[in-house]
């Protein structure tokens, strides 16, 4: 695989991020690590979103993190722009933070309440050494003005703004150094639905603007659905399926999508009465003791024996995808002999990627296969 | 003027001053506003004028001493005895606070008293606020082993028993003001150092922190540009009351002794030498006592006053700012709705008038 693939801008390769649970009061041992973020790979093409989604815990902001630099990886490789920066110091990484600028989910605690917007603005331009003075305040001031802020009010702490302008400013800081990719860590889910779109629009106009691309975080589906032009969907640290954005919400393959999916809720009543909820069994695993081959499989209405055994891995399935063979040509001109085992693909592109053994197929309905699980588990009672 | 458009007007004219615009906005810094708030504080304010009124005091021992015509250490055998060789009450012979067992003016000597003692707790505070900065930043911001080390080195030394090290020191050393510095100093630092370092562990944890790093900010720039600000609130609080703890830490130490030495005056030997004579010349203790007392009291309430001031969510401050905020707009808004009415009054006269 070449690494200065011109589409893409961040390749992650096989990327593994454990932290130690440590034990003991004086004498402090590593007893255990938490599977934060577990094998994962995928690409962020240039100028394009890839929607990240998945429950809380599932290692989507630690991916990030690791995708920004600001943790290293336990092993793994994450390519920027071609160049791994994993085995980076600090001051040779120092050029190459700005191209990855963060996007924080809570604007209250990601602004220094200390400090004036025009120095937290600002400062991005003062590390970098990029401008100073008079010639900084100008930069911000525009940069305020580009995000719908008004530039009279550098002067102001961020307690003086509303949620949605503090979000304005983290999207300000953001952009500064003009970076080429933009990890926005659930950038809307501590806002107000109205305030929300404004701030989805404005990270649209942005990309447009300035050919940007985001690595885009969130628990809501729906939003994830709106900017995102390929989607993936997290699991226990690892990736169950993804897929261009319309293919995964039209077509889910893993049942854990489906069953995420048939958890939003629709805003037609008609619609929402008429939809099956799939509702799962038990709670998420613990991270720190992953379950053997599918992560997914404790809770799976769809799992057999091998699901506890072998790791699927992330194939095409596309002996039943309809949308496949327009999709993806290159891939979905050599169909594979058997269909189970189908191509490797890497999140991020443009193959519907499932990692399943019995992906869920158009029209099959999981509904009946999870009543029938809950009835299972009842009966010992 | 229509009625629509001196209306559009005013709800403009209302909005902008919601948002805060009609005049250029203005850049209150962090102590501008602290201080607006500690000035509205009566407490805080009487605290500070006697604080600054005991340091003017202090640089003018000498001043006030020539005006008296009472040198610090001479002693007044004839005006400043009676006859029985005890010391004269306030008020005789030009003596405001009376003299001493040996006849010297006690005012003169509680006024030098006071430059040690101010001088002592000023000092030992600043240098102790920044070795105890220091130590709790790079403690708490790095962590690890560290931590470790400096958080440990911090606690044996809050935990030492520190007259029992001044015995020794004073002992070994001989009693001179650059040991009462140094032992201050050393007692003090550990006590800042232990609440920065606290605060800068639950600071560091803050999104803005991993912002700053996301940037590309070093550790020292993380530290100094990003933590600290967010510490000087609790330091000067800290600060502030550390001070008094210093001015009786001295005065302990001289009145054991192992401070000033005689003839120097410091609040804690004039005492030290005043317990024997309590009964015959009540001023001679109470006057030094009361300087302490007062000195002591004001910083602590300035100190107080201060954490209030400088926390923008405290619910008295903030609740009578809203309320002065809201007298203002009503005001604004009587007045609009004041010239709608005339405006009004006179289209409806101008209506009946061309009916009629």
């Amino acid at each position: 695989m070449a690494n200065d693939d011109g589409d893409v801008l961040v390749r992650v390769e096989n990327a593994v991020k454990y932290f130690p649970v440590k034990a003991g009061g004086f004498f402090r041992h590593t007893v255990g690590n938490v599977h934060a973020v577990d094998d994962v790979s995928l690409i962020i093409e240039r100028g394009k979103t890839l929607g990240l989604v998945g429950e809380t815990g599932s290692g989507k902001s630690t991916l990030a993190r690791c995708v920004a630099g600001l943790i290293p990886v336990t092993s793994g490789k994450v390519f920027l722009n071609g160049t791994d920066i994993t085995k980076l110091s600090r001051g040779a990484m120092r050029p190459l933070r700005r191209e990855v600028q963060m996007i924080f989910q809570d604007p209250y605690s990601s602004l220094n309440p200390r400090r004036r917007v025009g120095a937290i603005i600002g400062d991005p331009f003062a590390i970098h050494k990029t401008a100073t003075g008079a010639e900084r305040k100008r930069m911000v001031q525009e940069l305020m003005e580009r995000v719908g802020l008004n530039p009279e009010h550098f002067n102001r702490f961020p307690a003086e703004f509303s949620g949605g302008q503090r979000q304005r400013i983290g999207v300000a800081r953001a952009l500064a150094l003009r970076p080429k990719l933009i990890i926005c860590d659930e950038p809307v889910s501590a806002l107000d639905v109205s305030i929300q779109a404004q701030v989805l629009n404005l990270l649209a106009d942005l990309q447009t603007e300035y050919g940007l691309s985001y690595l885009f975080i969130a628990h809501d589906l729906e939003v994830v659905r709106h900017v995102s032009d390929k989607v993936a969907v997290m699991y226990l640290g690892r990736i169950g399926e993804a897929a261009p954005a319309d293919a995964l919400y039209g077509h889910p393959r893993h049942p854990y999508t489906v069953a995420l999916l048939s958890a939003a809720p629709a805003a037609d009543p008609d619609a929402a009465a008429s939809r099956q909820r799939i509702i799962l069994t038990g709670d998420v695993p613990s991270p720190i003791d992953p379950p053997a081959g599918c992560r997914f499989h404790p809770r799976c209405p769809k799992a057999e024996e091998i699901c506890g055994r072998v790791e699927p891995p992330l194939v095409t399935h596309e002996d039943s995808d309809p949308d496949l063979s327009q999709a993806a040509p290159g891939t979905g001109g050599q169909p594979p002999a058997d269909a189970d085992q189908g191509v490797p693909g890497i999140p991020g592109g443009e193959a519907h990627v499932t990692a399943c053994h019995f992906p869920v197929q158009p029209g099959e309905s999981l509904a009946s296969a999870a009543t029938a699980i809950i009835a299972a588990e009842r009966e010992p009672a | 003027m229509s009625i629509t458009e001196l209306e559009f007007d005013a709800n403009q004219a209302d909005a902008a001053q919601q948002r805060g615009e009609g005049s250029p906005v203005q850049g209150r810094t962090q102590w501008q506003l602290t201080w607006m708030r500690l000035r509205s504080d009566k407490i805080s304010m009487i605290a500070l004028a006697v604080i600054l009124i005991m340091i003017i005091l202090a640089i003018a021992a000498p001043a006030i001493a020539a005006l008296t015509g009472h040198d610090v250490n001479t002693a007044y055998p004839v005006t400043g005895e009676n006859v029985d060789g005890n010391p004269v009450p306030p008020g005789t012979n030009g003596f405001l606070l009376g003299t001493d067992d040996t006849g010297r003016d006690l005012l003169v000597r509680i006024l030098y008293g006071a430059r040690i003692s101010l001088f002592v707790g000023i000092v030992t505070t600043l240098i102790a606020t920044v070795l105890g900065v220091a130590v709790g930043l790079i403690a708490g911001y790095f962590g690890g082993i560290i931590d470790t080390l400096l958080a440990r080195f911090t606690d044996a030394v809050l935990a030492f028993p520190y007259i029992v090290l001044a015995l020794a020191l004073a002992a070994v050393f001989g009693p001179s003001l650059k040991i009462i510095l140094v032992m201050i100093t050393f007692f003090s630092w550990a006590g800042i150092a232990r609440i920065v370092r606290g605060q800068t562990l639950s600071i560091k944890e803050k999104e803005y922190i991993e912002a700053a790093r996301s940037l590309g900010a070093g550790p020292f720039r993380i530290m100094f540009f990003d933590i600290l600000p967010n510490l000087l609130a609790p330091v000067l609080v800290i600060a502030t009351l550390y001070i008094p703890n210093a001015v009786v830490f001295e005065s302990t130490l001289s009145y054991l002794g192992l401070g000033i030495q005689a003839p120097t005056p410091s609040w804690g030997n004039i005492l030290s030498a005043a317990q024997d004579f309590y009964q015959v010349a009540w001023w001679y203790l109470v006057f030094p006592a009361l300087a302490l007392l007062i000195t002591t009291l004001a910083f602590n309430l300035l100190g107080d006053g201060i954490r209030d001031a400088m926390d923008p969510r405290t619910e008295r401050l903030i609740a009578a700012r809203r309320l002065r905020r809201r007298m203002r707009r009503s005001t604004i808004k009587r007045e609009n709705k004041e010239a709608l009415q005339g405006l009004t009054a006179g289209g409806a006269n101008a209506g009946t008038g061309k009916k009629g």
